[in-house]
């Protein structure tokens, strides 16, 4: 350990006021992620992990691993097969909501980070109904609210009435917001939240820990169990990612697919569901010029992607999988239904953008590959011979 | 080398309750008489034999206890328990007996086809494991059941696999097999095997032990009979142990690629 990490706090050691529980399955997990050896699988192991009825995980790691890179169409084959099974012709539809930006966190690869000279903002009261008013006049009848993480200008109130508002013109509403205590997950769910998202961005504890300088996210652990907490308070789903590209991307697919495998295992009735986000260009990289601090030493390349991608399919092939606007539009398109169940449409990642009548406008958190809009994306979804779902649910 | 057949007994442990057997072939007790536990013991390698609380507390002839030797693990069962109560009443009293912590919640509310009453074999196993027994409940393979007997504190979990004493076999395999994918504990296919290569096939599923009973005892010769299936269990336990090879598919490759798209 270097002296700066030293000088720094612990990334393990909880803060006041957060809840801790009890729960094997971050041990779980992080064993089990150190413990894969991505190379040591053969062909005959992939082989086997594809045509197995059931996957084990060990056949998820097989799937994950270089020795299945060959096998990527008949992947591919599979996985359509699963994703029909499970999901039919149904491609879900969403758009993301900014509603502040303001950001405790110094996480070195994002835009939002707190030393980033951005524009700040957030939205009040007002301004969220006109944004989702906006928004809900596309058509579209699910809306996943998102705040940079700040315990302070966006507290859980804040969220509280964006998701009440949320809920007179939506029908489901999903938060990526800042990962909080089982009782503040129940508040919001009170309030009209249905499922939570959170991002570990990367299961290698090492690496986190020199990513995530500051800020309550520093706190792995509280970070993991965002979820177990969240289905505690009530919320009806929760949503796993990890950055693809910040540590090695198999290892921490691997995790990621654990983390949801046992979640289900342990809360049956969660619906569960995976995002697939991989580093993009790091805007505060650019912005700040703290690359001196850390730079990606591999990318994840879009076939690899699609492994992934695959992989979580047929190791889960019951759980929703979002395609990520910073994707482009050929590559999420061939995506949907055969791997991705659900995608956005009309996306922006800055604050105020859906309303004309919102003249506030904040700096975004990272740039996206695929502007269509929402006529765009459903013609898209039809063009592939798939049926665009607003909504199949009803909050009780 | 090759392992022989006890040496794959001895090297592969079955924890249930917090002891430890070798064998994984269990004797019910339906139809009970000595040749049956002697074949069973001799010749199918039973380490536990289940025990109806019911026909043991007799003082006359038919105690059945008299006819179990020692070193075999008696598993006493609720049977005739129409109710959680009842269960839970029959359990203290085998306990009071001297049969140890161990019991299996049999209830049934229905004399016909003897099928476990589900919602009170939960409510029985919740309540007897706060007293500290080993409980191994009897049940239909449903999954919602089996996991509200993990949190109720089941040592193991015991779906049927057919009508009880029908011979009839896997009838209720995917349901089985559905429970081994996603319990944790033990799961023993209790009632209904007819045949030894139906022992075979549900232990290369995966299932942690097999019971039989009226298999053996209507069969024309006893101890093969039992030879038969101690011989079954074991096979079926090595070939899930080994990893069954993958069946080849005939289908044939689709006539677009799905990956063209991709760019790097």
């Amino acid at each position: 350990m270097d002296e700066k990490q030293q000088e720094r706090s612990s990334h393990m050691k909880y803060l006041e006021g957060m809840e801790q529980i009890e729960s094997d399955i971050l041990e779980k997990v992080i064993t089990a992620r150190e413990k894969y050896r991505p190379g040591n699988y053969t062909s005959e192991d992939v082989r086997n992990g594809l045509n197995a009825e059931e996957r084990t995980i060990e056949d998820f790691a097989a799937l994950l691993s270089p020795a299945a890179e060959p096998f990527l169409e008949e992947m591919a084959q599979k996985a359509k097969e699963e994703t029909e099974k499970h999901f039919g012709n149904s491609i879900y539809l969403f758009t993301p909501i900014y509603i502040s930006n303001y950001c405790e966190n110094h996480c070195v690869y994002c835009g939002f980070n707190c030393h980033n000279l951005i524009h700040r903002m957030k939205l009040n009261p007002e301004e969220i109904e006109k944004e989702m008013k906006a928004v809900a006049e596309t058509g579209l009848e699910e809306i996943l609210i998102l705040t940079g993480e700040s315990w302070k200008q966006s507290d859980v109130t804040y969220i509280g009435e964006a998701c009440k508002i949320a809920r007179k013109y939506f029908k489901m509403v999903g938060i990526e917001v800042y990962p909080m205590n089982s009782e503040d997950y129940r508040y919001l769910r009170n309030c009209g939240a249905d499922y939570v998202t959170v991002f570990q961005e990367t299961y290698d504890a090492d690496r986190y820990e020199m990513l995530h300088l500051a800020g309550h996210k520093r706190i792995f652990p509280y970070r993991f169990h965002a979820q177990e907490r969240a289905l505690m308070g009530g919320m009806r789903g929760v949503a796993f990612a990890a950055l693809l590209g910040l540590s090695d991307f198999r290892k921490d697919a691997f995790a990621t697919g654990l983390h949801a495998y046992y979640i289900q295992r342990k809360y049956p009735y969660a619906e569960i569901s995976f995002s697939c986000p991989r580093l993009r260009p790091i805007t505060s990289l650019e912005r700040e010029g703290t690359a001196a601090i850390w730079e990606p030493e591999e990318t994840v390349k879009e076939r690899q992607l699609l492994q992934i991608m695959c992989a979580y399919r047929l190791f889960l092939p019951f759980a929703g999988m979002t395609i990520s606007t910073r994707e482009r539009a050929g590559f999420r398109d061939h995506v949907i239904g055969m791997a991705a169940t659900k995608i956005s449409a009309g996306v922006s990642t800055g604050i105020g953008s859906h309303s004309e009548e919102v003249e506030k406008q904040g700096d975004d958190q990272f740039e996206i590959a695929d502007n269509r809009n929402v006529i765009e994306v459903i013609a898209a979804i039809k063009e592939q011979g798939l049926q665009p779902v607003m909504n199949d649910y009803v909050y009780v | 080398m090759m392992k022989s057949e006890r040496e794959i007994l001895q090297d592969d442990r079955f924890m249930l309750g917090g002891r430890e057997f070798h064998s994984r072939f269990i004797l019910g007790s339906g139809k009970y008489n000595v040749e049956l536990i002697k074949a069973a013991i001799e010749q199918a390698g039973a380490e536990i034999i289940t025990l109806a609380v019911r026909r043991a507390n007799s003082e006359g002839e038919g105690n059945i206890l008299d006819f179990i030797p020692e070193g075999t693990m008696l598993l006493p069962n609720t049977s005739g328990a129409r109710n959680a109560e009842e269960a839970v009443r029959i359990a203290r009293l085998s306990r009071e007996l001297g049969c140890g912590n161990f019991v299996k919640v049999e209830i049934m509310r229905d004399s016909k086809y003897l099928l476990p009453d589900n919602v009170e074999t939960v409510k029985a196993t919740e309540v007897l494991t706060k007293e500290g027994f080993a409980v191994l409940p009897y049940m239909f393979p449903d999954l919602n059941t089996a996991r509200d007997l993990v949190q109720a504190g089941a040592a193991a979990v015991m779906p049927l696999a057919a009508p009880i004493g029908s011979n009839k076999g896997l009838a209720a395999k995917e349901f089985i097999q559905i429970l081994i994918h996603e319990i944790d504990l033990p799961i023993i296919v209790d009632a209904g095997i007819g045949r030894p290569s139906q022992a075979c096939e549900v232990m290369e599923m995966g299932a942690a032990a097999v019971m039989a009973n009226t298999a053996i005892a209507t069969a024309g010769d006893i101890p093969r009979m039992a030879l038969a299936f101690g011989k079954a269990v074991a096979a079926g336990r090595e070939a899930y142990l080994s990893g069954l090879g993958r069946v080849r598919e005939n289908g044939g490759e689709a006539s677009s690629p799905l990956t063209g798209f991709l760019r790097d």
